[in-house]
């Protein structure tokens, strides 16, 4: 497997998901990034903001589309302790979701707060 | 300073790789150091030998196989992403049982830990995409 750091730097991470989860490869490549980079052992932080909202969707079915379903895989992110899941008010509503909508456990803030994470954060992943 | 680079895009279709290329370039000349080029989705289309662009066009992967050469810089293809999208080099042909490789010159395939170790190392990791 991948080798591990050892120069003990821990940097605060962000994952940037703003794309719609089906119809381009982004949303789930960006997933592979984020599991793979839970065994650095980095601070994550995980967004979701505008289309990107939607890859938490629950009850999605990609059999149809002979896609992969990797929405599923949101639910055991804790596993690889990445519990930070951040998703932007403003892109909800606008799309007419709400917080029962999502599959997992998150934190619902607005644009501001949003922000805020992104100037906080120092390896910013936009995907 | 210390730059990391991450190319999302392949070549031609998209100008993040002449951007990222350009960005390396014009780094390097005011004396800044590229830690590594990582290319990930298409992006790791970059990093083909067998493109034949017109000869009044630039040749995308040539051009970043010259400024490794030049300056040493390491140019990673996600492992992945390369596996998905049929670019080879010569362990991953073996190790796939594939009849040829397409790999470009001072180009390599290696995991996604090598764009999570640039994020960390480097001062700056910039990514080029939409």
């Amino acid at each position: 497997m991948e080798e591990e750091l050892e120069s003990g730097v821990v940097k605060k991470f962000l994952y940037i998901n703003r794309r719609a989860p089906h119809g381009t490869v982004y949303a789930h490549e960006a997933l592979e990034v984020v599991l793979i980079g839970a065994a650095f052992e980095q601070d994550v932080s995980l967004a979701f903001i505008d289309d990107g909202v939607f890859q938490l969707k629950k009850d999605q079915d990609t059999s149809e589309i002979n896609t992969k379903n990797f929405s599923k895989i949101f639910s055991a992110l804790e596993m690889y302790d990445v519990e930070k899941l951040y998703v932007e008010k403003e892109s909800l509503e606008s799309r007419g979701l709400t917080e029962d909508d999502l599959s997992v456990d998150v934190k619902v803030i607005d644009s501001s707060e949003m922000k805020k994470l992104i100037t906080d954060s120092e390896v910013i992943f936009n995907f | 300073m210390l730059f990391g680079i991450l190319v999302n895009e392949g070549p031609y279709q998209h100008q993040a790789s002449d951007s990222a290329y350009l960005f390396a370039k014009a780094a390097i000349e005011e004396g800044h150091k590229i830690f590594r080029v990582f290319f990930y989705h298409d992006g790791v289309n970059n990093g083909t030998r067998l493109a034949t662009p017109p000869q009044d066009d630039r040749h995308i992967p040539n051009r970043w196989s010259e400024l490794a050469k030049e300056h040493e810089i390491d140019l990673v293809l996600c492992v992945a992403a390369a596996q998905r999208r049929g670019m080879v080099d010569p362990d991953e042909m073996k190790r796939n049982k594939k009849d040829a490789d397409n790999i470009a010159e001072k180009f390599r395939i290696s995991g996604l830990g090598q764009l999570i170790e640039a994020g960390v190392q480097a001062e700056r990791l910039i990514t080029f995409g939409d």
